[in-house]
């Protein structure tokens, strides 16, 4: 048993280290230790400069411009990303679409679509959940119809994350109503957002931002050249990208500097005339938190060895990640918020210059958070896959 | 990185379990909490065959010179059976104690019988009125012509009854000090009792009690450094006994949701239950991950407060978590989980008690955050 990581790890890890400090532009990680919104452009760019590295797309397969990298490494490198405050890039391309096309595509979708994921040339965002269809995804009902050539589009997506940046967003859809199981009638079609029909409507959510959208689609014609996989196989997709790999989502990099910056703030603030860190009852909920995140941090460096030495992922065991990971983040975001005390209360857009910038982000902050335990498979649905395929219940 | 347990690491662990399955059943454990004496001699001899009493002391002393990690499976194993020797006590605290702090004369004096069953130790430590002190206060031991004498009281000295000699941890006006004492010896008297999870404990007097000058373990008043060693190595070891005791409980729940019917359909497929025992495994497994690091930091000598930290750390969890897991454990049995029937109401005394041994976690939240 040994819990360090290997002199070559250790090597990986500042070269990681070293590089980011070099090449993170410091407004973007301003913007992200801030707990502010980034513009596409900032993706863009952050994108670019990761691919000029070749670092886009580690996971990817080296032909594809993968770094051929073990799964330890991307953990590090995820991990270095998140201490960094390197924003990290949105999925839904480099790490859901591309794998579903590097699984099912034809030659001529990966030509055409993986090349401009690595270089960051398209953003794609993910049309899955409906307002009939969240945790019961099979649900879905937007209508795709052939006729011709072509798909005819008619539904509505919701919770677009960044749907309003989209260049391209990968979508499932029901082609077969008729079909006896709902799971045999769903396709997973890839649509141009610039297709007539489409419209983006914004979700403005309790903190004042919008980071979410519901996407409309009015006859919207989609060339059958963009569908993957088989007509009706959609559901055989969409499962191998429930599947796949997992094991940031605990965000233990993220959890660590923000308990950090938390320290730092809980150190400024006064209470009785004396730095709020050293309040017993504060003091208390910190190490809790920070306890639990040491715990989540050696869990999936257990799962990362398990995978290591079999080759095999941790299966539904990594859905405790997400719940732990996400409850740390929640415990943290809460923490902040009560450090603030009354300069929590503020509401940033129409306060301006009453609390510092970064104070006045501290109750948007928790108020966003909450988002966690319910996105990417809310922590009930993780408990479900726990207790069928751990418990055997 | 690697979390996987050495061959023999494993092959130690899975013959202690299969002993315990065998000899050390829930049946024949509630015989040997019944007995006179409390505890198993049968399971201390083979546990000293098996070389777990040899495996932490170093080679000088004819041990195996292996750290926590090498005990780590052993004490899950012995938390599942809930075992109630002294193991812990002797292992982790005394031995470790003599170990480290005793001369040459009397290593050879105490640790080959330690090694060979033959000879028990007790750790004297707790005072009445001071919870989890570690430093003594009211047990006080004053220079006498070369000799000492003794006089004060502990608590709670868990196989004090079985044992031959105490290590008992007492004030001088150097400091804190440990001095070796014979349970036999004139003005120590014990009064025995029982814990509420079957372990046999004495509290100690000790009026006017003189010991020789090689009583005397260590230097005099530089005791301190090495009892918070060896409570930290002793906790950490006791963290990876309760990751066994919840899995214990973790299991022995499953199995009950799954044949137990009412309403026409096993209470398993009840999603408000299904979701508080997937609660009751990830805090077991994250306890787990506690435990892991608790045992490689206090087995790693360069940096004392980083073990502090870690164990501190590691306890609160494991008291936090056993707390949980044998709650719920008792309430998804219903009724008969209150019962002295099941193993699940005994294995939530263990918890239960678990949860404050060596500190609760308000003891641990303060040291913690003092270290951090």
């Amino acid at each position: 048993m040994d819990l360090n990581y290997s002199q070559e790890e250790t090597k990986f890890r500042e070269e990681v280290h070293h590089w980011l400090k070099i090449n993170l532009p410091e407004d973007i990680r301003q913007k992200v230790i801030g707990y502010q919104e980034l513009t596409k452009e900032d993706y863009q760019r952050w994108h670019k400069i990761l691919a000029a590295k070749g670092w886009s797309v580690p996971h990817w397969p080296v032909e594809w411009g993968g770094t051929g990298w073990d799964m330890t490494q991307r953990y590090i490198y995820d991990e270095e990303f998140a201490l960094a405050g390197a924003p990290r890039l949105p999925p839904f391309g480099p790490a859901m679409c591309a794998p579903v096309l590097l699984k099912f595509g034809t030659s001529a979708q990966k030509e055409q679509f993986l090349p401009r994921i690595r270089e960051g040339d398209d953003f794609w965002v993910q049309g899955y959940s409906e307002p009939g269809a969240g945790s019961d995804l099979a649900a879905v009902k937007t209508r795709a119809e052939r006729v011709g050539d072509h798909y005819v589009i008619n539904g509505q997506k919701i919770w677009t994350t960044l749907g309003q940046h989209g260049d391209w967003i990968f979508c499932l859809v029901r082609t077969d109503p008729q079909a006896e199981k709902r799971q045999e009638g769903i396709s997973f079609i890839l649509m141009n957002m610039k297709t007539p029909g489409i419209t983006v409507r914004p979700l403005i959510l309790m903190d004042g931002g919008h980071e979410v959208n519901e996407i409309f689609f009015d006859n919207v014609k989609v060339p059958v050249q963009n569908l993957v996989f088989e007509e009706n196989k959609g559901w055989t997709v969409a499962k191998y990208l429930l599947g796949h790999e997992r094991m940031g989502s605990g965000s233990v990099g993220a959890s660590r500097r923000e308990l950090a910056a938390l320290r730092t703030l809980a150190q400024r603030e006064l209470k009785n005339g004396k730095p709020l860190i050293e309040d017993l009852r504060f003091k208390d909920k910190i190490s809790r938190v920070e306890i639990e995140l040491d715990a989540l941090e050696i869990t999936s460096m257990r799962f990362l060895d398990q995978m290591r030495r079999t080759g095999q992922a941790p299966g539904a065991d990594v859905s405790m990640l997400k719940i732990r990971g996400t409850e740390v983040q929640q415990m943290i975001t809460e923490l902040a918020m009560q450090a603030a005390g009354p300069n929590a209360q503020p509401f940033v857009s129409v306060s301006n210059g009453v609390v510092d910038p970064f104070t006045s982000r501290l109750t948007p902050r928790y108020l966003n958070f909450r988002k966690a335990s319910i996105y990417a498979g809310s922590n009930e649905i993780q408990r479900n896959i726990i207790a069928k395929m751990s418990l055997g219940l | 990185m690697n979390f996987e347990l050495t061959q023999e690491q494993k092959q130690l662990a899975d013959s202690v379990s299969k002993y315990l399955i065998n000899e050390y059943s829930f049946e024949k454990r509630k015989a040997i909490i019944s007995s006179e004496s409390g505890v198993s001699a049968a399971a201390w001899q083979t546990f000293a065959d098996m070389g777990l009493t040899a495996m932490t002391l170093s080679e000088a002393d004819n041990g195996f010179g292996g750290g926590a990690i090498d005990l780590m499976a052993v004490m899950e194993a012995m938390g599942e059976a809930l075992v109630v020797e002294p193991f812990l006590d002797n292992v982790g605290l005394a031995g470790r104690l003599v170990s480290r702090m005793g001369s040459d004369a009397q290593r050879a004096k105490l640790l080959p019988g330690l090694i060979d069953g033959s000879e028990r130790l007790a750790f004297a430590y707790l005072e009445q009125g001071h919870r989890y002190q570690l430093a003594p206060q009211l047990t006080l031991a004053k220079s006498n012509a070369g000799a000492w004498v003794l006089n004060g009281r502990k608590c709670l000295v868990t196989g004090a009854a079985s044992a031959r000699h105490l290590l008992v941890s007492a004030l001088t006006p150097q400091g804190a000090s440990l001095f070796i004492v014979d349970t036999q010896a004139a003005g120590v008297e014990l009064n025995p009792s029982r814990t509420v999870d079957g372990f046999r404990v004495a509290d100690v007097a000790f009026s006017n009690v003189s010991l020789h000058a090689d009583a005397l373990l260590g230097d005099d008043g530089a005791a301190m450094p090495f009892i918070e060693e060896a409570t930290d190595f002793a906790t950490a070891l006791l963290c990876a006994e309760a990751v066994g005791a919840m899995k214990s409980a973790n299991d022995a729940t499953l199995d009950y949701v799954k044949q137990r019917k009412q309403f026409g359909v096993p209470i398993a497929s009840f999603q408000a239950l299904q979701h508080r025992m997937v609660e009751m495994y990830i805090t077991t497994e994250q306890a787990r991950s506690m435990a892991i690091l608790a045992a490689s930091k206090v087995d790693d000598k360069t940096n004392a407060s980083g073990r502090a930290r870690a164990v501190s750390a590691a306890k609160i969890k494991i008291a936090d978590a056993a707390r949980l897991v044998s709650q719920e454990s008792v309430q998804l049995h219903g009724g008969m989980g209150m019962t002295e029937e099941l193993k699940v109401s005994h294995t939530f005394r263990r918890l239960t008690m678990i949860a404050q041994q060596f500190g609760d976690a308000d003891h641990h939240l303060e040291r913690y955050a003092d270290l951090t």
